[in-house]
């Protein structure tokens, strides 16, 4: 709950910035800010908080969710400085990304169909203007728009099953929801339903599940590199957080309605995002589709039962810092003004070792292989459904992962095996330490799960 | 704490030689010596019975039931050895070889080792999985960095088929987890006592999950096709690493975790396992037969020798089982032996084809003399260790039906007849363009010969010390199968 104000707080000190002229001074701050965040957050730890007349509700999920998207924020502005420091709009940015977080954070803590539309919303808009942030660039403005028009859609969805689900059951109250579901478990009527599978929609949208992904691919290679990372990390987690909140929870006890409509989502997403990946040439692209396609294992949780916040959590986890590792590699490949091919990965090897070495882990990690924490999320997330008795759903998943690895390798081989008639890679000794880092996350929440599960 | 030592402590060598890697191979090569004596010393201080010994079992992911559970017994044990035995020479075998960036492939051989002792003493599911995927990752850098022409779309061939079999593995495991009662455990014994209770049907189901995994590492027919061209592209130390000891994990995995764990599916699916084992002895002999160039025609041999293994295991019989043990580590030393030797004709004459050698005989002497000996314990002559291990496993094949046993023993006679042309075609004759100046073996490369050759026939000639290790073991595990097979009967 604090670690809400003090992010609330960041970004008005960032709109202030431009006033009083402090711009120098600002990343500082914003990181400090979020370093007590993330404190404020673990003292937290444990104790239930409602607000705002029980329309937020922060309990142990919503804390633990709440640490790992400012964790991942502050890897964020650390990876992202330049994006903030090479332009005349850095308070107007760093502002919109502090406010899309407390967006995000709202999100993990809902416990009423207003704050719903209100997280995403905030979350959203901010997207939309960062994806289109780099003006000059023609295809980051078509990323704007093509985001800003889906996402409405989306939006439009999610209003309109809010709106019938208020009108079966009179309260915009998740808890209040779901006591009126088992008060009537037989007698509801059909609009209801219509209204839960609206939300299941505009959700669906908001994760880039197929088939209502196709937004994903053009907005995540349009936008400036450090947004993509932050969609496929920041904002992923929060969606999923939610939708977990939604279904997980206050739609738990009507299932029957849900599940198969997901566990089939979960299927097409996996089956198609990872095929399509293999093709692409562009690496943002594939990040894009393999990204749809981590959405698709998370959602083999969603449909499972036990421990499911635990498992998405994890899989969140793992899956955010690998991806913020490749991130910041490629954002260092972009500085060098080099396209995003993968034929522009060739011979990374002999270039830059390290930058060669990060990014293999991260796509090890990616692709889930042992030890590494993409690994061990995978392992949970498909022992998960095991239990349950997904067992087709598992069946699926572990093709699709191994088609991934041949993607992901595709990448490795590049840089491995091919030559480059391109000069060395030097690394700034900030991005060096950034480096270390979320390799030494990546390999021990890998190696003692325990740490990250014990969050919970 | 000395199995613990023993998987960590080329972790830690891998490190020191990231960490000075002006110094990689001194570094590499004494880590490797230290790690071979202390697991003679674990060898010595062993007791020849079936339990197990060294064990460690802390608790390692409390939430899922995951120990760190390690130990040695005597099947394991045959395993470490070999392992710990071949690495040192690995290493020593590639020092006239300059590789670009050593500290690299010397960390990556040492990472290698600690994963497949790893999966030699694991006792928990979990962690044999973790270990056994692990050991892919460093080989399979290993051949992509250093290997030969066409090596991308090969080792990603590779790279993929084994994780496949993998996760199909893992699933089964997960599987049997869910089966253990109360907190769920990865325990090896709570996993051998919840695939037991299993009804056939399911346990069947099991049994080609397990077995395609292990299949595929060893490889088994139809499973073999990545083999020829990994074997072919690999850097020759990728190469011993895959054939002399990465494919005993797969038969390793069969005795310690499948034949225990679904015994009634092994029963009622041994047959079929066996069936494919002999067709790809054929089969594989077949092609060697006819193969030009001199590592493909070792790659189809290995097919060929690891089917006649994988067969005598699924007889469930102790002949069976001893045979597949002193075969695993006669297999291991003869084709290390071999491929090195390959290795050497290949750096002198620059040509692996069989038909452009010939006369190194007059040129080489010694190393005539060693490629003969080493060629006939692949041909499973008496007195060399390949003949120990392939008498028992035919033979058990022959008492379990005698028309596969008279087909898997086709492989000595095909075996017989591939080796000895190709041995014909290369090392008599007359000298041709190729090798006309080949040189003799030097210090380094008998350093590493040598000891092969004497334990090939040290095995072939007094095999029992080797057979005692594990027999105690062998006859426990075959004890407990047949009493649950009476019983479910």
């Amino acid at each position: 709950m604090n670690a809400l104000y003090i992010i609330c707080g960041l970004g008005m000190i960032s709109l202030l910035a431009e006033i009083f002229n402090f711009k120098k001074a600002l990343f500082p701050i914003v990181m400090v800010g979020l370093v007590a965040a993330i404190t404020v957050a673990f003292l937290d730890g444990g104790n239930a908080d409602q607000a705002f007349s029980n329309m937020i509700n922060f309990d142990r999920v919503a804390i633990a969710f709440t640490i790992l998207i400012s964790i991942t924020a502050f890897s964020w502005f650390w990876m992202a400085k330049d994006y903030f420091s090479n332009d005349s709009h850095l308070t107007d940015r760093s502002a919109i990304v502090l406010f899309s977080l407390v967006g995000a954070i709202i999100l993990t803590s809902i416990n009423n169909m207003v704050m719903l539309f209100l997280g995403i919303e905030i979350l959203s808009i901010s997207m939309y203007v960062l994806a289109g942030s780099n003006k000059k660039n023609l295809f980051s403005t078509e990323a704007a728009f093509k985001y800003f028009l889906m996402g409405s859609f989306a939006t439009g969805f999610l209003l309109m099953g809010i709106a019938l689900i208020y009108g079966a059951t009179g309260t915009f109250e998740l808890s209040k929801i779901s006591v009126f579901i088992s008060a009537h478990p037989s007698d509801l009527p059909s609009f209801f339903y219509t209204g839960v599978i609206m939300i299941l929609i505009g959700m669906s949208f908001k994760i880039s599940a197929v088939p209502f992904h196709f937004w994903a691919p053009d907005v995540y290679d349009g936008s400036p590199t450090p947004v993509t990372a932050f969609m496929s990390t920041i904002v992923k987690t929060a969606a999923f957080a939610a939708l977990v909140r939604l279904f997980n929870g206050c739609f738990a006890e009507i299932s029957a309605t849900w599940l198969i409509i997901f566990s089939v989502i979960a299927a097409i997403t996996l089956v198609l995002a990872n095929i399509t990946a293999v093709y692409q040439t562009n690496i943002k692209r594939m990040l894009a589709y393999s990204s749809v396609g981590h959405a698709g294992y998370l959602l083999i949780a969603v449909v499972s039962s036990g421990n499911i916040q635990g498992v998405i959590l994890y899989y969140l986890f793992g899956y955010s810092f690998a991806s913020l590792l490749a991130f910041a590699v490629i954002t260092r490949l972009e500085e060098k003004n080099e396209s995003l091919t993968i034929e522009n990965f060739n011979g990374l090897l002999s270039r830059s070792p390290f930058l060669t070495f990060s990014i293999t882990v991260a796509l090890l990690s990616l692709a889930g292989i042992p030890p590494l924490a993409g690994f061990f999320g995978k392992y949970l997330l498909l022992s998960l459904a095991v239990g349950s008795g997904h067992i087709w759903l598992v069946m699926i998943a572990i093709t699709t992962s191994t088609i991934s690895v041949y993607y992901y390798f595709k990448i490795i081989l590049a840089m491995y095996f091919k030559k480059s008639a391109l000069g060395q890679i030097d690394l700034r000794q900030s991005l060096k330490i950034l480096l270390v880092l979320l390799l030494l996350i990546v390999l021990v929440a890998g190696i003692f799960p325990d740490l990250f599960l014990s969050l919970l | 704490m000395i199995t613990a030592f023993l998987i960590f402590w080329p972790l830690v060598a891998s490190v020191l030689v990231f960490a000075f890697h002006s110094y990689a191979k001194p570094i590499a090569l004494t880590a490797s010596i230290i790690e071979l004596v202390v697991s003679i010393v674990a060898a010595v201080n062993f007791i020849p019975d079936s339990s197990t010994q060294y064990s460690i079992n802390y608790s390692w992911i409390q939430s899922a039931g995951i120990n760190f559970h390690v130990g040695i017994d005597g099947i394991s044990l045959l395993l470490v050895l070999l392992t710990t035995f071949l690495i040192p020479f690995i290493i020593l075998s590639s020092f006239s070889t300059n590789y670009k960036n050593p500290s690299v492939f010397y960390g990556l051989i040492l990472l290698m080792q600690m994963a497949l002792v790893g999966v030699f003493v694991s006792l928990d599911g979990f962690l044999f999985y973790l270990f056994w995927e692990m050991a892919l990752i460093p080989v399979y850098f290993i051949c992509l960095i250093w290997g030969g022409e066409g090596r991308g779309v090969i080792t990603l061939k590779f790279f993929i088929y084994t994780l496949a079999g993998s996760l199909l593995m893992l699933i089964a495991l997960v599987y049997l987890y869910f089966q253990t009662p109360g907190q769920h455990s990865f325990d090896i014994q709570q996993l051998y006592a919840a695939g037991k209770l299993l009804p056939v049907r399911e346990q069947g189901i099991l049994f080609w999950a397990f077995f395609i995994a292990f299949a595929i590492k060893m490889p088994v027919f139809p499973f073999h096709t990545w083999q020829p061209d990994t074997y072919n592209v690999a850097p020759v130390q990728g190469t011993m690493l895959l054939s002399a000891i990465m494919l005993k994990m797969g038969i390793y995995g069969v005795i310690r975790w499948l034949i225990p764990m679904v015994p009634y599916g092994v029963q009622t699916w041994g047959e079929s396992a066996i069936v494919l084992s002999v067709v790809g002895i054929v089969y594989a002999s077949c092609i060697a037969l006819v193969q030009k160039d001199f590592k493909r025609l070792l790659a189809y041999s290995s097919i060929a020798h690891v089917g006649l293994i994988s067969g005598g295991i699924f007889t469930l019989s102790k002949i069976g089982m001893q045979g597949a043990m002193i075969q695993m580590l006669s297999h291991g030393l003869i084709v290390f032996a071999l491929f090195y030797l390959v290795d050497i004709i290949v750096a002198r004459t620059k040509t692996k084809v069989i038909k452009q050698l010939g006369g190194i005989r007059s040129q080489a002497p010694i190393f005539t003399t060693i490629f003969l000996i080493v060629m006939l314990g692949s041909i499973a002559l008496p007195f060399t260790s390949g003949f120990v291990g392939e008498f028992l496993l035919i033979n058990s094949l022959v008492k379990y039906q005698l028309g596969l046993g008279i087909a898997a023993g086709l492989t000595t006679i095909l075996g017989a007849v591939y080796m000895l042309r190709a041995f014909q075609k290369s090392m008599l004759g007359d000298t041709g363009e190729n090798t006309s100046s080949f040189m003799d073996l030097t210090t380094q490369e008998k350093l590493v010969l040598y000891p092969m050759v004497v334990l090939i026939l040290v095995i072939g000639i007094y095999p029992t010390p080797f057979l005692k290790i594990s027999e105690a073991a062998v006859n426990n595990l075959l004890t407990i199968v047949t009493n649950y097979l009476a019983l479910v009967k």
